[in-house]
């Protein structure tokens, strides 16, 4: 593996996250991620980044920026960076590096351990033994008013057609309206109540369906960053499905490494509903 | 939810992780520090953009049991092969069908 290749200055290292320097047993024993040198530790001072050697070839600058246009190769890119992200914070408590972190040697990988130094070892305290839980939840459309439409009762054509099609239609718009008024209360009520047993919390932007491809309108897409000690009391307080209103649906995503949470507070935006 | 909540879990590793939920967190989130090989940020904003519509598709292939990029993460040459794979099935089956269509003429 690495020792096939050269590994001087201008190998590329694909950086996947950081350690603690200290923390050697966390690094996986896993076939090469994307397909180069296999997984490797880079210490400098206090840290130490896993790291692979991969293909210039892909990873260059510019093969880089066209593989970005590739949504085959990126979702494969994404899914191998996510494993090893995964089975390292199984291990110890780690900061995730954004996807496509590539650096010039070992000494490129040191220059950027060393730049973020401080950012790194204020996160590894914050997220030690603490798990991010994702919490989505989703409003179906309200139902079909019954018999065709016809909310005020009697048959919609004839002299009265025209209002009485004008009053449904504002009917049916109350209705949608008050649905959405509903979901949107209650989606502030769970993440205030989830909040509270959380350590931190953050609010990501809803979904796009045809990415998702969940049903209904995503009214609620939050991340939260809870300690091991507190989970159970998390989770206890997520609602069964059958305490939410008609229509409402709760999905709950986890335990993932805290990717929400590795900016600093100061660096994090709108918390609150 | 119906997951025991006091169980230890391991950390979702991403095979049954919904791709949306990994895109967002390995894109939009983990700490960004440049590394020597500039990818600017309008890049991957750009996309993510046109992920949201390609990827849909990425996970309907998925349910249907072609799952080569969770096989290869390196994923370039065997992806390629099995997409030459697919190509030449389809060329037989056409290449069949036209020999069937002659026959049938007098």
């Amino acid at each position: 593996m690495t020792e096939d290749r050269p590994l001087d200055g201008d190998t590329l290292f694909y950086v996947y996250t950081v350690i603690e320097a200290s923390a050697t047993d966390a690094l996986p024993d896993m076939p090469p991620p994307l397909g180069g040198g296999g997984l490797r530790l880079v210490s400098a001072g206090r840290h130490a980044a896993v790291v692979e050697a991969v293909d210039a070839l892909h990873f260059e600058e510019e093969p880089l920026r066209g593989h970005l246009e590739d949504l085959e190769w990126l979702s494969a890119v994404a899914r191998a960076h996510h494993g090893v992200v995964a089975a390292v914070g199984g291990a110890t408590t780690t900061v995730p590096m954004r996807l496509a972190t590539v650096c010039r040697g070992e000494e490129g990988v040191r220059r950027l351990l060393a730049g973020a130094d401080e950012r790194i070892a204020e996160a590894l305290v914050r997220l030690a033994g603490a798990q991010e839980w994702g919490v989505k939840l989703y409003a179906g459309q309200p139902p079909e008013p019954p018999g065709g439409g016809t909310v005020g009762g009697g048959p919609a054509a004839g002299a009265g057609g025209g209002r009485d099609y004008l009053r449904r239609r504002l009917k049916d718009r109350d209705v949608r309206e008050a649905s959405r008024t509903r979901a949107a209360r209650t989606a502030r009520d769970l993440h205030r109540e989830l909040s509270r047993h959380a350590a931190a919390a953050v609010l990501h932007p809803p979904q796009d369906r045809r990415l998702s491809r969940a049903e209904g309108l995503h009214v609620l897409n939050a991340a939260y960053l809870v300690p091991a000690a507190g989970r159970e009391a998390f989770l206890d307080a997520v609602p069964p499905p059958d305490a939410l209103d008609a229509g409402l649906r709760l999905e709950v995503t986890g335990p993932w490494v805290p990717y929400s949470f590795t900016a600093g507070a100061d660096e994090e935006a709108g918390a609150a509903l | 939810m119906t997951f025991p909540s006091g169980m230890p879990r391991p950390y979702e590793d991403g095979g049954g992780a919904n791709l949306a939920d990994i895109l967002e967190r390995v894109l939009d989130k983990g700490v960004v520090i440049a590394g020597d090989i500039r990818i600017n940020l309008l890049d991957i904003e750009l996309l993510t953009i046109k992920l949201r519509l390609v990827v849909a598709s990425v996970e309907r292939a998925k349910e249907m049991g072609i799952d080569w990029w969770e096989q290869d993460p390196a994923l370039s040459s065997r992806a390629r092969r099995s997409e030459l794979g697919q190509e030449n099935e389809e060329l037989r089956r056409r290449i069949a069908e036209l020999e069937d269509r002659r026959e049938e003429r007098p």
